[in-house]
């Protein structure tokens, strides 16, 4: 494979080492998304690796996002070595758990409960790729490496009243980079409550990718636990599609991971539907941790309900982009957003950028950002009641997730999420 | 009551302290006896808040000159933490919103790292709601403030109830009250007196800080002090805050400066 290529601009553009490496890692397409690998492959190659003049790439830490490319694509054949940081609890009482491992087949299928299916290869192409183009991110490069790489798909049909909860473990394996890739489809009139558990191993590079389609009056809740160790990357794309009156509640939190890009996109396709995001990252030590999310709303009478807060310690840097698109079709929409970032270090670093075009003239947005330290007043106050400093510190860090981690019903309690959350930091 | 062979508890000399570079206090001189109560007065300004957080140890006032000795100990020799189990109580006259943090843990947590100190059991989530329960009485506290983060959304009033209430749970040796009058309706710092006259006993003592008349027909000082620029211009009895209510400060830093002793 030769060094060098001609983008589309016609620039002449030099690969990287690493980026040539994962070239040459790749096997022959193959399996029902070959298609998809080839022009995938094609696309990237001649865009490029991210750059900092993109500007939600603008600042990433490229050689973080490089080393990912270094380690070795993980085949079907490979041994799973899975995450071993994390004492795996037992599944929900009121629902099922599947594994995902890269490369083969998720365990847990041959018994899935009733209103649970798998889609037919037909039913598949027909979804495939959707909501991604819904959402406009079929070119991000995170999209194009999952979909140069993952030669499986776990697509699933969810249909009825009274469902079992869904809860998705998906592990990296030590010194390999590996993919997945996920359809949801929540039908009409249906509730479900979704789980995924995302675990890094030591040195493990992961890339991740879920479509979710939210039909008329289905309603997800929908919880992330993204949690790194070691030197373990995870780079993570969510594409969701929501029909009118459907009502989709994420909550996400990330930490652990020396690096970690996290894109949720979503749109509401005929507007009339209800959105609400609530993430946590916490970014220690050397780490980078990302979340770009973008949400659009393409008809009238929308609701979004956004909080983001980070925490950033040690040396780490921790980035917040959302972006709100309110298009002239989207009136009377309610979106407001908020991001909200803890610094708990003087060497640490946020970097936080909400960000709403509203083309419509009938709308209520807000936005807003804030950036501060553990409050002195507040420390003092707890002290002078006998609190020691680290509890105080402690107390007001588990006051700051709280918000956060009370809304995830069905993994607080079981997967310790308090304890992970604030294991290790020091306010 | 005053009886000159009881505890010395706090005893302040020629106390000189600065925030951020700016001097406040100019030799503060005060000693407090165990089962006293005094007040302390003076114009907005005076320092009197200063002297409060200074005792209590916050970071950001720094003693320059001057020493308190607390039950005989060096008191400025003690973090702010230690200050507080050894029976020193702050009641704020800005007590602060910390979200997130629920009112009874954080009550639990302070009442069990004073327990601790004085050698008692500490209490677990049930014990402590019982005794709380007990406490709330003392201040007419409707219960559902404990599910609440520590004084978040809080009215004025209802924030300084919850600073009494504190008082009741950590039973201190010593109790400054900042200001806890103001912002109280006429029923409530009636109540709130009641509960602070309740806890008052021949061991402890309270440091009164006020600029009314009111509080003090509830709670009776036996000393009253007067501070200004950041000194203590007279000591005097419960007739001097009378004599303050019908002429105001003027006279007093009008004539020289007389220091009591108490
Ligand atoms: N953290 C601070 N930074 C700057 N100045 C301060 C600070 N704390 C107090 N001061 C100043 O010190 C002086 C004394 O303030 P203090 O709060 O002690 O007054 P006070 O007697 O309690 O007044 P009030 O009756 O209004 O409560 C004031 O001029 C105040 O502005
Ligand atoms: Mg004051």
């Amino acid at each position: 494979m030769d060094r060098e290529r001609i983008t589309k601009d016609g620039r002449k553009l030099k690969m990287s080492l690493q980026e040539t490496k994962l070239w040459e890692s790749l096997s022959e397409p193959r399996g029902p998304l070959a298609s998809i690998q080839l022009s995938a492959r094609e696309s990237l190659k001649s865009r490029g690796m991210p750059a900092a003049s993109e500007e939600t790439w603008r600042l990433t830490d490229f050689q973080l996002l490089e080393s990912i490319l270094h380690l070795p694509l993980s085949s079907s054949a490979s041994e799973s070595n899975c995450s071993s940081v994390f004492d795996m609890p037992s599944p929900p009482t009121e629902g099922f758990r599947l594994m995902l491992s890269p490369g083969s087949e998720p365990l847990g299928l041959e018994s899935l409960p009733k209103g649970f299916n798998l889609l037919n290869s037909e039913e598949l192409k027909e979804v495939l790729g959707k909501a991604l183009e819904h959402c406009g991110s079929n070119e991000d490069w995170s999209v194009g490496l999952n979909n140069s790489c993952v030669d499986n798909v776990l697509a699933l049909r969810v249909e009825g009243i009274d469902l079992p909860s869904l809860e998705l473990v998906i592990s990296g394996k030590d010194g390999e980079f590996s993919a997945t890739r996920v359809i949801l489809l929540v039908e009409k009139n249906t509730h479900l409550n979704f789980l995924q558990v995302l675990l890094g191993a030591f040195n493990s590079a992961h890339s991740h990718l879920i479509e979710i389609h939210l039909a008329e009056n289905a309603s997800l809740n929908h919880e992330w636990l993204a949690f790194g160790g070691g030197k373990s990357s995870f780079l993570s794309h969510i594409a969701v599609e929501q029909q009118p009156k459907s009502d989709y509640s994420f909550t996400s939190i990330q930490k652990g991971w020396l690096f970690s890009r996290f894109e949720p996109c979503l749109v509401q396709v005929n507007g009339q539907a209800s959105t609400k995001f609530r993430g946590l990252q916490i970014a220690d030590s050397n780490e980078q941790i990302a979340t770009n999310s973008t949400i659009r709303f393409d008809g009238p009478e929308g609701d979004l309900d956004q909080l983001h807060k980070g925490i950033a310690a040690g040396t780490s840097h921790s980035i917040f982009n959302g972006c709100i698109e309110v298009p002239q079709p989207a009136q009377r929409t309610s979106a407001a957003q908020l991001s909200r970032n803890l610094l708990l270090s003087n060497r640490s670093r946020v970097d936080t950028k909400p960000e709403l075009k509203i083309v419509a003239d009938d709308v209520r947005c807000t936005h807003g950002a804030t950036v501060t330290e553990l409050q002195e007043e507040q420390l003092f106050y707890m002290r002078s009641r006998g609190i020691e400093q680290i509890a105080a510190a402690n107390l007001l860090l588990r006051g700051y997730c709280q918000e956060i981690i009370s809304s995830l019903p069905m993994s607080f309690d079981r997967w310790k999420v308090l304890e992970h959350v604030l294991e290790g930091l020091r306010g | 009551m005053i009886n000159s062979n009881s505890e010395l508890i706090l005893e302040i000399s020629d106390l000189h302290a600065q925030v951020e570079g700016q001097k406040i206090l100019n030799g503060v001189d005060l000693q407090i006896r165990s089962g006293e109560i005094h007040a302390l007065m003076g114009r907005n300004g005076s320092g009197k808040s200063t002297l409060s957080k200074v005792l209590a140890g916050h970071p950001a006032y720094k003693v320059t000159n001057g020493k308190v000795l607390y039950r005989g100990e060096d008191l400025l020799g003690f973090e702010p933490e230690e200050r507080a189990r050894l029976g020193l109580f702050l009641g704020f006259q800005y007590p602060v919103e910390i979200p997130g943090v629920s009112n009874i843990e954080f009550l639990r947590v302070s009442t069990n790292s004073r327990r601790k100190q004085l050698g008692e059991e500490e209490l677990d989530i049930f014990s402590f709601e019982d005794f709380v329960d007990s406490r709330l009485k003392l201040v007419q506290m409707n219960p559902s403030f404990l599910e609440r983060s520590v004084n978040e959304g809080f009215s004025g009033g209802e924030k300084k109830r919850n600073e009494i209430l504190q008082m009741a749970l950590l039973e201190p040796i010593l109790s400054i009250l900042d200001e806890t009058d103001s912002g109280l309706d006429i029923d409530a710092l009636r109540i709130v007196a009641g509960g602070v006259n309740q806890l008052t006993n021949q061991d402890n003592a309270t440091l009164l800080i006020t600029h009314y008349q009111r509080l003090l027909d509830e709670i009776k000082p036996d000393f009253v002090h007067v501070m200004s620029s950041g000194r203590i211009l007279r000591t005097g009895g419960s007739e001097l805050a009378r004599e303050l209510e019908d002429s105001g400060y003027e006279w007093i830093e009008n004539e020289l400066p007389k220091t009591g002793e108490s």
